[in-house]
């Protein structure tokens, strides 16, 4: 019996059914579907129009002070002008490199210092109470000593990688000492060296964790790079926005505010790509 | 019959393993002496944690005893060896990788020569009825196929040798049943000698033609048992004939006796 069986039982478990024995009932279950999706973006939409008719009449009506919030369309007006000059553009070249450099960097340090930790459980006994220690200080808190430390170009990047790399590691780590021990103990069968476990089998099996730890690194190492940028810039968005509020232009700091929110958009959701494409390669069932 | 066979495929001598946990010392196993014969198949039954899936740890080599020695072919064991063959409880098929990669992954890590491997792994897949899903990812078959995937896998790099440590357990009961009968056919024709570990009475009785009773632990051989089913004639009968034959309930009621599963501290 069993083979034809079972795979019959599994080509039909995944629904390939004909379209053209469609019931009534069924198509008007499609079209509560359909209809519901278009809600939520109706919602979504509408919810952001709502926002941004407040905060254009909101101040024009006096009920808050202009000087504080500005206007949504001086923020357009101030983001076509400071985009056509090209500043705008260069600012966020400059916060966008320094963003996906830190990154890279927190993620592959971490990365690095993840398979140490996985390779020698004595080290890792060694050095957990101080990685702990390090991922709970706000590393915000850093940011003058890097600057005295590193200049105010280094210290940008340092940020960023100072933010991302202690949680990368918690996470990797965590991940790596997931793979279930009966593969490890497979590939020992089969003779595997230490090594060949860990490209054949803990790599590999830990695809989905980190591309995790890369949804959250991408977010931290922006923080990372901003607040670096507060502190020690002479250009990019975290600049903008101290050099705005100190001359009291909040149009240029709710302009870099704005293109912040498109960036942190833009990677998050080059992140979602990549992670769509791997896992379905990788073979995890969704 | 077999076993005057001079060397024997599995010679276990006076095996006692301790295993330190700084909570205690444990006695798991203690005075092993067992002799497999070539081309025999023998089942190893004991309630949980007797260290029947340790016994087989040691014979595959990834654990010295503490006391005795263990020869396969009649060399020491030393470091697990690509003559013996291991399946584990759960298929432990590799997500990432298509089927016939899972299946080479032995000959991969051995260094062996990847075209014959290749060569070997679609035969093998073919036979077992998976010749169309090669290229396809283990989430995309059924549990019984994956287990066969895992079969072809351990088959791959040709073990005379094979310790399936309830292999049958994670399935359903109808896939275990059936699967069961296809892998005692293939391990007959192949001629492999085959140590079998598992808690399901039933499941050693149809398989093996040696049941051996483990005691509690510290896990002692308790009894031993022929298997033989002369009401069936001299043909050796499927495992799914075997249970029904008259003489499956008397080692049933024997071995379940034997156990004292009943005896729970």
């Amino acid at each position: 019996m069993s083979s034809e069986a079972l795979v019959d039982s599994k080509i039909a478990g995944q629904g390939q059914t004909a379209p053209s024995s469609r019931s009534a009932a069924y198509e008007a279950y499609l079209r509560a579907l359909r209809w519901r999706a278009w809600s939520i973006n109706l919602w979504q939409i509408g919810l952001v129009a709502v926002f941004l008719v407040a905060w254009e009449v909101a101040p024009r009506a006096g009920w808050i002070n202009p000087m504080l919030t500005s206007y949504p369309s001086a923020v357009a007006r101030t983001f076509m002008a400071s985009a056509s000059d090209g500043t705008l553009l260069m600012h966020t070249w400059v916060t966008l490199s320094e963003t996906i450099i830190g990154f890279a960097g927190g993620m592959f340090l971490g990365l690095l210092c993840a398979i140490a930790l996985w390779w020698s459980d004595y080290l890792y006994r060694v050095l957990d109470p101080f990685i702990v220690v390090l991922n709970a200080i706000p590393k915000i808190a850093l940011v003058p000593i890097f600057y005295i430390w590193l200049g105010d170009a280094a210290s940008i990047y340092a940020m960023a990688i100072a933010v991302s790399v202690f949680v990368t590691v918690l996470m990797l780590f965590t991940g790596f000492k997931a793979i279930d021990p009966d593969k490890v103990k497979l590939a020992r069968l089969f003779g595997a060296s230490k090594r060949q476990i860990l490209d054949k089998i803990v790599l590999p099996g830990s695809v989905p964790t980190i591309i995790s730890a890369l949804k959250v690194n991408v977010g931290l190492a922006l923080v990372g790079v901003i607040v670096g940028e507060f502190q020690a810039a002479k250009a990019g968005l975290g600049y903008l926005i101290t050099y705005g509020s100190q001359i009291f232009q909040m149009n240029l700091v709710m302009t870099a505010i704005v293109v912040l929110a498109m960036i942190s958009t833009v990677l998050f959701a080059a992140i979602q790509a990549i992670e769509a494409t791997v896992l379905r390669r990788h073979g995890v069932s969704r | 019959m077999l076993r005057n066979t001079p060397i024997p495929a599995v010679e276990i001598r006076d095996v006692t393993l301790n295993y330190f946990t700084p909570e205690r010392e444990t006695l798991a196993l203690s005075n092993i002496t067992l002799d497999v014969a070539k081309g025999e198949f023998i089942a190893l039954v004991g309630s949980s944690g007797c260290g029947k899936s340790t016994l087989l740890t040691l014979v595959s080599g990834l654990m010295p005893p503490s006391r005795g020695s263990i020869k396969v072919d009649g060399l020491d064991v030393t470091a697990p060896s690509p003559s013996v063959g291991f399946m584990f409880q759960k298929d432990t098929l590799l997500d990432w990788r298509s089927i016939v990669d899972n299946v080479m992954l032995g000959a991969e890590l051995l260094g062996l020569d990847r075209r014959r491997a290749r060569l070997r792994a679609e035969t093998l897949l073919t036979r077992y009825g998976l010749g169309e899903f090669m290229h396809s990812l283990p989430h995309q078959l059924s549990g019984g196929m994956r287990q066969r995937a895992a079969l072809a896998r351990t088959l791959c790099c040709e073990p005379d040798l094979l310790l399936l440590d309830e292999p049958f357990s994670a399935l359903d009961y109808q896939t275990r049943l059936a699967l069961s009968d296809e892998i005692a056919a293939i391990l007959q024709a192949e001629g492999k000698t085959v140590i079998l570990v598992t808690h399901d009475i039933g499941e050693a009785i149809s398989m093996a033609d040696r049941v051996i009773v483990m005691s509690r632990r510290p896990g002692r051989i308790k009894s031993e048992h022929q298997i033989s089913f002369p009401s069936f004639g001299d043909k050796r009968p499927t495992p799914f004939e075997a249970r029904k034959c008259p003489e499956f309930a008397q080692y049933f009621q024997t071995i379940w006796d034997e156990l004292d599963l009943h005896e729970v501290h």
